[in-house]
């Protein structure tokens, strides 16, 4: 019992290593896509959860888990579950470290109530650490991304967006 | 042959996968038509968003239908008839305006209702719900700020968002009447009530018309029948462009 307790966590560090394709420098385990290891029934059941319903990175990541399975020789699946939904709250402080570091200012805490009247806090430029910047626009690169531009050092740059 | 939809949930789960993937299919096909590279980004973003709950919600409505079918197959092989979508999302992209007041529209609706769905009794339509309701405040986030710049921008962008308001208010009303779809499967417990959807509707569309100085139609006109499968003569246009490569080459995969 305890060797298999073992085995899964070190399993669950491997897949939790999976970079995110889009993010290159956020693991999956950083952003919270991945939910949980278990075993059920002899198999190993990995979940996770998608960012946006449409991120076309979720078949890229289950292949790869799919892939680290494959390494260990072990039986299992990937399952993908919508709720509880994800939210950037689930995001690490080591991820939120590593974004700013790349370049990517990281999320507020995730908005409550009426979205058209919520007071946005500032961005913060992740270059020159200004929060004198602009929205450009509500969408950046990617789904999870609005795109700010800075008005102290002229950078534009990309936030990753709170949800 | 006409494939009569089994239950009711499974007829809800398909016409609002419908709207979803109507309205994905309009704004794919905008992509590199923007007026600028920001919207082009948005566009494609938000499209990706509408398609992802259709996908998920065919994928389910597939599932308890049992009969073998793919969430492909539901999107590419049902002909006009069957397509249970709200007659707005076929609307054409008259202009950036109309794309805009379109995507209001639904964003203005979409709040609320799956606001509501987060309360489904079946779980997998509660987790959709609950992922697309983060998703549609945020398009509404965007839409909004649309209408409230064009309608209080220049003369000539007021009078366009008016002309795609007085032109597409009339298609709402699939979208917000309540049928006996949904009254079952409240009675049922399915569903929580959604006869507050339409307030929040109502106030949403007040609020930011005020601070568009933009007006509803007088005209009380509603043009319904999308929920029956009786669609506007855009549709017949824009479902076989959809359809054509999946039915030309059955099978093909990349």
């Amino acid at each position: 019992m305890n060797e298999v307790a073992l085995d899964l966590e070190r399993l669950r560090q491997e897949i939790g290593e999976v970079p995110d394709p889009e993010v290159p420098v956020l693991t999956i385990a950083d952003l919270g896509v991945l939910r949980s290891v278990e075993e059920v029934a002899g198999r190993v059941v990995v979940t996770i959860t998608p960012t946006y319903s449409g991120c076309p990175a979720m078949s890229h990541i289950a292949e790869r888990i799919a892939v680290v399975l494959d390494m260990h020789g072990v039986e299992g699946d990937v399952r993908t579950v919508f709720s509880p939904a994800w939210t950037t709250d689930w995001m690490s402080d080591d991820g939120r470290r590593k974004l700013t570091e790349y370049g990517i200012a990281p999320p507020h805490r995730a908005p409550v109530g009426d979205v058209l009247v919520a007071i946005r806090p500032p961005v913060h430029c992740p270059r020159c650490g200004s929060a004198d910047t602009r929205l450009v626009s509500e969408f950046g690169s990617t789904a999870c991304k609005a795109h700010y531009s800075c008005r102290s050092c002229s950078e534009p740059f990309d936030y990753f967006k709170e949800l | 042959m006409m494939t009569t939809t089994t239950t009711p949930l499974i007829r809800f789960l398909l016409r609002t996968a419908d709207d979803n993937l109507v309205l994905a299919q309009r704004l794919g096909a905008l992509l590199a038509r923007m007026p600028e590279l920001e919207e082009d980004i948005a566009v494609a973003n938000v499209c990706l968003d509408h398609l992802g709950q259709a996908r998920s919600l065919y994928a389910h409505a597939a599932i308890l239908e049992g009969l073998g079918r793919s969430e492909d197959d539901l999107a590419m092989l049902r002909d006009e008839r069957q397509f249970l979508n709200a007659t707005l999302v076929e609307q054409p992209d008259v202009d950036f305006a109309h794309t805009i007041v379109r995507q209001f529209f639904v964003d203005a609706y979409q709040v609320p209702f799956y606001d509501v769905l987060c309360g489904a009794s079946d779980p997998v339509l509660a987790g959709i719900a609950e992922k697309a309701v983060k998703e549609a405040r945020y398009h509404l986030r965007r839409s909004a700020t649309w209408v409230v710049r064009l309608g209080d921008g220049t003369e000539e962008s007021h009078d366009r968002t008016q002309a795609a308001v007085d032109l597409l208010w009339r298609y709402t009303g699939d979208l917000l009447a309540l049928d006996e779809i949904e009254e079952t499967l409240v009675a049922d417990g399915v569903l929580p009530s959604l006869d507050g959807v339409r307030g929040v509707f109502d106030a949403t569309v007040a609020s930011v018309f005020a601070e568009a100085t933009l007006t509803l139609p007088t005209d009380p006109y509603q043009r319904l029948g999308g929920r029956a499968g009786v669609h506007t003569e855009q549709f017949g246009h824009l479902l076989p462009e959809m359809q054509r490569l999946y039915r030309s080459h059955p099978g093909a995969r990349w």
